[in-house]
Parts: C-alpha cells; sequence; structure tokens
C-alpha cells in the first residue's frame, strides 16, 4: 500500500508518544529513540518503512536520512517492502527445526499457493522463515503482529488462515488459536 | 522438589501485578538494600559468588567492581534482555511471568552502581512484554519504589524499557549500547571496556535479566547464605530453558550442581526423551556451545558423571566438553539430523553476523553454504575438513564473540559426529530432500547384512 507523501505524519497523539520516548534520554541523545520511532512508523504507515516514512522520521530526529536508512535495513524487523496484513514469520532454527517446523512452513506454503518470503495476491498474507524467536519450548511457533502463537500444528494453520484472512483481523489483538 | 529462589511465586495468580508480588514479600530487597550503602549492596553480591546468568559466566561482583566511580559523567545499568540465542528463553519467563521480580533487582543494583537512568534493552519480537514490563515499572513508581527520593533514601531512579529491533548481535553488550544509542548493533572494540566508557561514553554495566534478578534473592538471604547454595564455584540457582525431544519443555529453577542425568530424566524436570526414542545429543547452553554426543553428556571422558554447573558441563574443554552458556538446553533424539541441525545454526549465525569483521562475514556465508551442499546432497569428502578450516580460521579473529559463537558448534558437530557428516557424502542420493537422521538406518543394515 502506498501512502502520499503528504499523509505521511503522525497524529497529535502518537506525535506527542515520539516526543515522550525522545525526552527519555540525556541532552543531545534523543537518537536513542530511533529504534523505538521506527516501531512506530512502521505500524502507522502500512507496516513498512518507506524511503519517504524514513526521510519523515529523520525530520522528527533533526538527523540526516541516511541515518535512518542505515538502522532501518540493519534491523531485520523493518520491513523493506510491503508486506501483507497477516504477517506469519515461522522460526526456522535448530530447536523449532527439531520440533518439525519445516513440515508446517511447507503445508502454508501449499494452503496459501505461495512460497517463504512472498505475499498472497489479496495482500492479506505473507509468511517468512525467520531466525530464533527465542520460543524454543514452544516450537513449531510463528510470530503474527504482535504475538506469539505456539505448538503449531497443520489443524492450528487452518485456523489461523481461516480467521487471519477476514476483514476484520486485527494484529494488534492475541487470537485464541 | 528443588529448591525456586526466584520462580518460587511465577504460579500465583496476578503475580504480575504489584499487589501480589508485594504481599508475597516482594520489594523487601529494596527496602534493605536502601538502608544499607551501595558498597555494602555490592560487597554481598561479590560475596555470592554470582556468575553472569547471560552465557559467559563472569563473576557479576568483579563486573560491577570495575565500574569506574571516579568519574563525573553520570553511571548507568543497562539490564540486557535482548534473549536471541537459540535454545535459550528463560528471560522472558521472567519477565512475563514475574516483571516485578526484574524490577525490584534493578532498583538494588542500580543503588548499587549508582545508576540514576536505567534502560531494559529488550529484543523487538517480544513486543508484548514491553507493555508488561511498562506496567509494572508504573506500578512500582506509584507505590514509591521508582522516581525522586525512593522510601526516602535520597536515592532516585527511572527505569526505560527500549526496544530492539531483530538482531542477536545486539546481546553482545557493546553492539547492545550501539544499538540503544540509536544506532547499528556493530560490537565496539575493547578496550575501553563498558566500565570505563559504555553508554554515551560513561560508566556502564550490562547485566542479564536472570542475574539482576538474582541480586533479590542475594539481599533477601545475605550473599554468604546463598554462596552456600550450588557447587564450588558454581553457586545458586540457574534457570535452565530445556527443549527439543524431551517430554516437559520449558523453564525450570535448579541448584547449579544437579546432576545432568536427573535434569533430563526425572519428572521434576524434563521428563526424558519422548516416548520411543532414545537420547541422541546435547546442546547444554545454547546454540554457541558445543554438542556433546549422550555418552559424553552424562560422563565425562574419565567416566565421571556430570552436573548442571560451569565447571563440570566444561570438564574436557572442547576436546570432550561443552559449556553452561545461557542455560539453553537442547536435547535432541535420534530422529534428528546432526547435519541439518548444524546447517541451521550456520544459517543463523551468517544471518545474525554484523559484517564488520571478515572472517565472521565470508565465513559464517561459507560454512552455510558448504552445509547446505553436504544436508542437499551435493557435498564432497574435503568439505568436511574444509568446514573444519573455515571454523578455525574465524575463531578468535574477530571483534566480538559471534564468531567464536558461530565457528564452535560446526567444529563440536564435526569432532563428535563424523561419520555422519561422511555418511552425507557417501549416500548423497538418501539423504536428498529426507529431514530425518540416516545413520542409524546405515548401521542397522550393516548390523542386518
Amino acid at each position: 500500500m502506498e501512502i502520499p507523501v503528504t499523509d505521511i505524519k503522525f497524529s497529535d497523539e502518537k506525535l506527542a508518544k515520539v516526543k515522550e520516548i525522545m525526552g527519555r534520554y540525556p541532552e543531545g541523545r534523543s537518537k536513542s529513540a530511533l529504534l523505538p520511532v521506527l516501531h512506530i512508523a512502521q505500524k502507522q504507515f502500512g507496516n513498512w518503512l518507506s524511503v519517504p516514512v524514513m526521510d519523515y522520521v529523520a525530520s522528527l530526529f533533526q538527523i540526516k536520512p541516511i541515518e535512518v536508512y542505515e538502522v532501518a535495513t540493519f534491523y531485520s524487523m523493518y520491513n523493506m517492502k510491503p508486506v501483507g496484513k497477516c504477517f506469519i514469520e515461522f522460526c526456522q532454527t535448530g530447536p523449532c527445526m527439531c520440533s518439525g517446523v519445516e513440515d508446517i512452513m511447507e503445508y502454508t506454503e501449499q494452503k496459501l499457493g505461495i512460497k517463504m518470503g512472498e505475499t498472497t495476491r489479496d495482500e492479506r498474507f505473507t509468511i517468512k522463515g525467520v531466525e530464533c524467536l527465542g520460543a524454543c519450548g514452544y516450537a513449531p511457533m510463528a510470530q503474527i503482529g504482535e504475538y506469539y502463537y505456539e505448538n503449531l500444528t497443520k489443524e492450528k494453520i487452518d485456523k489461523i488462515i481461516d480467521l487471519f484472512g477476514k476483514d476484520d483481523f486485527n494484529p494488534d489483538h492475541k487470537y485464541d488459536i | 522438589m528443588g529448591r525456586k529462589l526466584l520462580l518460587e511465586h511465577a504460579n500465583v495468580p496476578e503475580i504480575h501485578t504489584y499487589q501480589v508480588y508485594r504481599a508475597k514479600g516482594g520489594y523487601s530487597a529494596v527496602e534493605k538494600a536502601l538502608k544499607m550503602t551501595p558498597d555494602e549492596v555490592m560487597e554481598e553480591v561479590k560475596k555470592s559468588g554470582l556468575r553472569g546468568r547471560g552465557g559467559a559466566g563472569f563473576p557479576t561482583g568483579m563486573k560491577w567492581s570495575f565500574l569506574d566511580r571516579k568519574s563525573e559523567k553520570p553511571r548507568y545499568l543497562v539490564c540486557n534482555a535482548d534473549e536471541s540465542e537459540p535454545g535459550t528463553f528463560k528471560d522472558r519467563y521472567v519477565m512475563e511471568k514475574i516483571p516485578h521480580l526484574l524490577i525490584e533487582g534493578l532498583i538494588c543494583s542500580s543503588f548499587a552502581l549508582g545508576s540514576n537512568t536505567t534502560f531494559i534493552y529488550i529484543r523487538g519480537e517480544y513486543k508484548w512484554i514491553v507493555g508488561i514490563l511498562e506496567k509494572a515499572i508504573a506500578e512500582a513508581k506509584n507505590a514509591g519504589f521508582l522516581g525522586k527520593n525512593i522510601l526516602g533514601s535520597g536515592f532516585n531512579l527511572e527505569i526505560y524499557v527500549n526496544n530492539g529491533a531483530g538482531a542477536y548481535i545486539c546481546g553482545e553488550e557493546t553492539a547492545l549500547l550501539e544499538s540503544l544509542e540509536g544506532k547499528r548493533g556493530n560490537p565496539r572494540m575493547k578496550p575501553p571496556f563498558p566500565a570505563i566508557s559504555g553508554l554515551y561514553g560513561s560508566p556502564t554495566v550490562v547485566n542479564n535479566v536472570e542475574t539482576l534478578a538474582a541480586v533479590v534473592p542475594i539481599l533477601n538471604l545475605g550473599g554468604d547464605e546463598y554462596a552456600k547454595i550450588g557447587i564450588g564455584k558454581s553457586t545458586g540457582t540457574k534457570l535452565i530453558s530445556a527443549c527439543g525431544n524431551i517430554k516437559k519443555p520449558g523453564v525450570y529453577e535448579i541448584d547449579l550442581g544437579l546432576p545432568v542425568y536427573e535434569f533430563l530424566n526425572s519428572d521434576e524436570y524434563c521428563g526424558g526423551i519422548r516416548d520411543g526414542h532414545r537420547l541422541k545429543a546435547v546442546i547444554p547452553g545454547g546454540s554457541s556451545v558445543p554438542i556433546l554426543p549422550a555418552d559424553l553428556f552424562y560422563k565425562n571422558i574419565k567416566g565421571e558423571e556430570r552436573n548442571m554447573s560451569y565447571e563440570s558441563l566444561s570438564d574436557g574443554g572442547f576436546v570432550s566438553g561443552s559449556m553452561l552458556g545461557s542455560g539453553g538446553f537442547i536435547a535432541m533424539d535420534e530422529t534428528v539430523c546432526i547435519v541439518r541441525n548444524t546447517w541451521t545454526f550456520a544459517r543463523f549465525y551468517h544471518h545474525e553476523s554484523c559484517g564488520q569483521c571478515s572472517p565472521c562475514r565470508e565465513g559464517t556465508g561459507w560454512m552455510e553454504k558448504v552445509l547446505h551442499r553436504l544436508e542437499f546432497g551435493h557435498g564432497h569428502m574435503h568439505d568436511i575438513d574444509l568446514l573444519v578450516d573455515v571454523a578455525k580460521k574465524i575463531e578468535g579473529n574477530t571483534i566480538c564473540p559471534l564468531g567464536d559463537a558461530a565457528a564452535w558448534p560446526v567444529a563440536a558437530a564435526i569432532r563428535h559426529f563424523r561419520e555422519e557428516f561422511e555418511y552425507h557424502v557417501t549416500h548423497a542420493d538418501k539423504v536428498k530432500n529426507s529431514r530425518l537422521a540416516h545413520l542409524d538406518d546405515y548401521k542397522k543394515e550393516l548390523v542386518l547384512l
């Protein structure tokens, strides 16, 4: 989803939150707030960081845009291209692998008709294999929006795709799967 | 039943709220600490023998004593909650279940170190935990345990939560500090150590969540009493996050020195390997530490039974031992393919290398490629020695320990399971597109013949 550049502006409420976070750090060190503010920006402006969004963030911090780009591209949680409304990130490192995440990932690929790293044509789902999410005891698992969905089975994937493909899906809500 | 110092009340309903935590005796360590001098608090931590619970196991009291107290700059305590070592999910458990335990530990530790602004740097993926911690901080502030002139002691403290954004490297303390300053997480050259020049160039201590939480029982019991728990230089209790092919994965608090056999097989802890299977290998302290085959896990090379402690698990060095590390305990049964498992770890380290030092940036990618080739049936016999060679050239040649962490698991897997790697070359067609271990079938065939 492309947002017109003129619309890239935090609401007053969000801006107040941003200023509050920047104020937590000592004088002249407000750049410390960059990571948290990029999270807020990503969430507000379509779940990814376009160049105009990063430029806007740079203007808030009064730093050069390159300082934002270099940070945004370093961290894997900032999406450098658009993702679907339901972004399923499967942990695929050792312990999850031992617990059968690969079968679950393959099943999801078949079910949605896309490969890992791709987005469905209706832009509802993006699926991706990521590295350790720190939930090894509850494997296989995936992060969707704000929350972890653990001890995944094929039945749970069916439920997730059914429920999270609906118009009223809210990634900030923890669903009981 | 084992002793519980950290998780005693973890399953009490509503323990995440201030009222319930307080009713269970919470914040008594703060009341105690603020009646002492900062040096006396530090002395208790020194006496306790507490060692860093993040993985390195460095004595906490000694780390604190390195803090430059003569500097005129403000001092900082930073809590490392960037838990990302594969196999490790213990800090998350503490923060999710009993956030006030961490806050209480932070207040006591900040007082000892003279930090008036303390940051919790939490991994970005733990998004919902930020809210849990911020709520606990607000409750503690409301009750007068944070803010200005805490309990009339004259000590001021604010705690803030700062979220990362998905970078394992930020668990390394200098990379964490860079990230906390709003930059890429590239580790810094040491010296200077953070104790002299850390956050914003100020004297800084960075400690793991569990380490800081352990300060609470240390002050409640007294350092000497705490030091009586455990074995030798491994004092106190430790959280172990257990996963893999065991019956009861989860987070357990153990007295250091618990026999490994008991930990893996008793119903109080892991409950043993899942039914119908047997133990093949264990990674006792997170993906970075050397893997051990079942026999070397239970007993060291001299035939003595191992226990869960820093010393016992590392007995035999890297030839026949491993490390307690972060307590990320991964047990694998005979269905797990060691080559495939090692490949996923190599891919992890390649993905997480910050790219600053060429041995790590290039070497991790190289190892991933070679392991992929072996696992997918395109490998050559000389690839195995090539992996050993690459691992050797990464180890010790990088600014931070990520290079070592990437090299050790590969080297150890080949050291103990070389024939499985060889089997992947000699039976390429068989291993291709199969995720399970194959060597056992092969051995069975040999017996039948």
